[in-house]
């Protein structure tokens, strides 16, 4: 299994190959200290896993994510559980270690890797099982219970995540998040909205009113809507 | 306070002299070069950059065994993201005590 280490620190590198040189089947073909080398390397290279720093300066691991077409496995090194939790965002993502990385759990993760082979089945069952999920804002991670959410909109290059108890500003777009949350619980109603089934306190025609707020359903998304609720 | 140690680096090494002695290495050319980034971003009051440098150094005070120094890091990694210096001081006494450490190995 082919493999590449990307993180900004020596020392990191070092750590992780040393870790790679224990199992016999792995082969650091590239260790790479920013992120832009690793694109470099990864467009004239087929490799099976990454080894990635999530928190380099100027280009972090998040972003270098974002710019791969054909993703390997990756799996994900921090000495921040918070910024690792991300990770979950992606199902190409298949565990991450907190440095200091240990013999026994590297093992773990590598185990993982040769077990790991998501199909959009498997994506859409986590998803679905899933309790909450957190969001990048101001480069913090931040937990949001899926059930407290009651209203997503979007503005712009933003969403405006309202739940029960506050509203973030997330810069996403509502096709991403739709992807995330639950269908047993959340409905399209518009082009601009999402919202929680459960927290409908009244229905018209055109509109529903959660949270004292109006929501515009389209024409063709109330009939979908009219199934979701139980009706006396 | 607690004492920087090399249980990790040895753990790592698994009696391999050579790896040890290169892990130290680079430990002790890498944490140099750390703390004078820091120092400077402090002084250019670059909080991002401080932030940054702060979160390099603590995967060394971690790799050095330093648990109770490494929350006192993270914790001052967290408030410079509110631009919140309160624990300058007690990251100075941690860098103070690896610099003297480093140079006892």
């Amino acid at each position: 299994m082919n493999c590449i280490i990307v993180d900004d620190e020596q020392m990191a590198r070092v750590i992780i190959k040393t870790l790679c040189d224990e199992i016999k089947f792995l082969k650091v073909v590239g260790e790479f200290s920013n992120a832009m080398q690793a694109i470099k390397f990864l467009n004239a290279n087929e490799i099976d896993l990454i080894f990635l720093d999530i928190h380099m300066p100027d280009f972090n691991g998040v972003d270098f994510i974002k710019t791969l077409k054909n993703p390997p496995k990756i799996i994900l090194t921090t000495s921040d559980s918070q910024f690792a939790i991300e990770a979950f965002e992606y199902d190409f993502i298949v565990d991450y270690l907190l440095k200091p990385i240990e013999l026994t759990r590297f093992q773990k993760a590598i185990l993982k890797v040769q077990k790991h082979e998501p199909t959009s089945n498997e994506v859409k069952l986590d998803s679905e099982i899933k309790n909450d999920f957190y969001v990048n804002i101001d480069r913090r991670l931040i937990k949001i219970h899926l059930e407290s959410i009651c209203i997503v909109e979007a503005k712009g290059d933003y969403i405006h995540i309202k739940t029960e108890e506050k509203n973030y500003v997330v810069h996403s777009t509502l096709t991403r998040i739709e992807e995330k949350l639950p269908n047993s619980l959340f409905l399209r109603v518009h082009r601009s909205f999402i919202i929680n089934v459960k927290k409908i306190v009244d229905i018209e025609d055109n509109t529903v009113v959660i949270k004292r707020e109006v929501i515009p359903v389209s024409r063709s998304k109330r009939p979908e809507l009219m199934k979701r609720l139980d009706l006396l | 306070m607690e004492k920087p140690n090399l249980d990790y680096v040895e753990k790592l090494a698994r009696g391999d002299e050579s790896l040890r002695k290169k892990l130290i290495g680079i430990i002790k050319d890498e944490f140099p070069e750390e703390k004078e980034a820091y120092y400077k971003s402090l002084k250019d009051k670059d909080f991002k950059k401080t932030e940054e440098n702060v979160h390099r150094l603590k995967h060394k005070i971690i790799i050095l065994g330093l648990e109770e120094n490494y929350k006192i890091a993270n914790k001052f990694e967290h408030d410079l993201r509110e631009l919140n210096l309160d624990k300058v001081e007690d990251f100075d006494k941690i860098l103070i005590a690896i610099s003297y450490y480093l140079k006892t190995i």
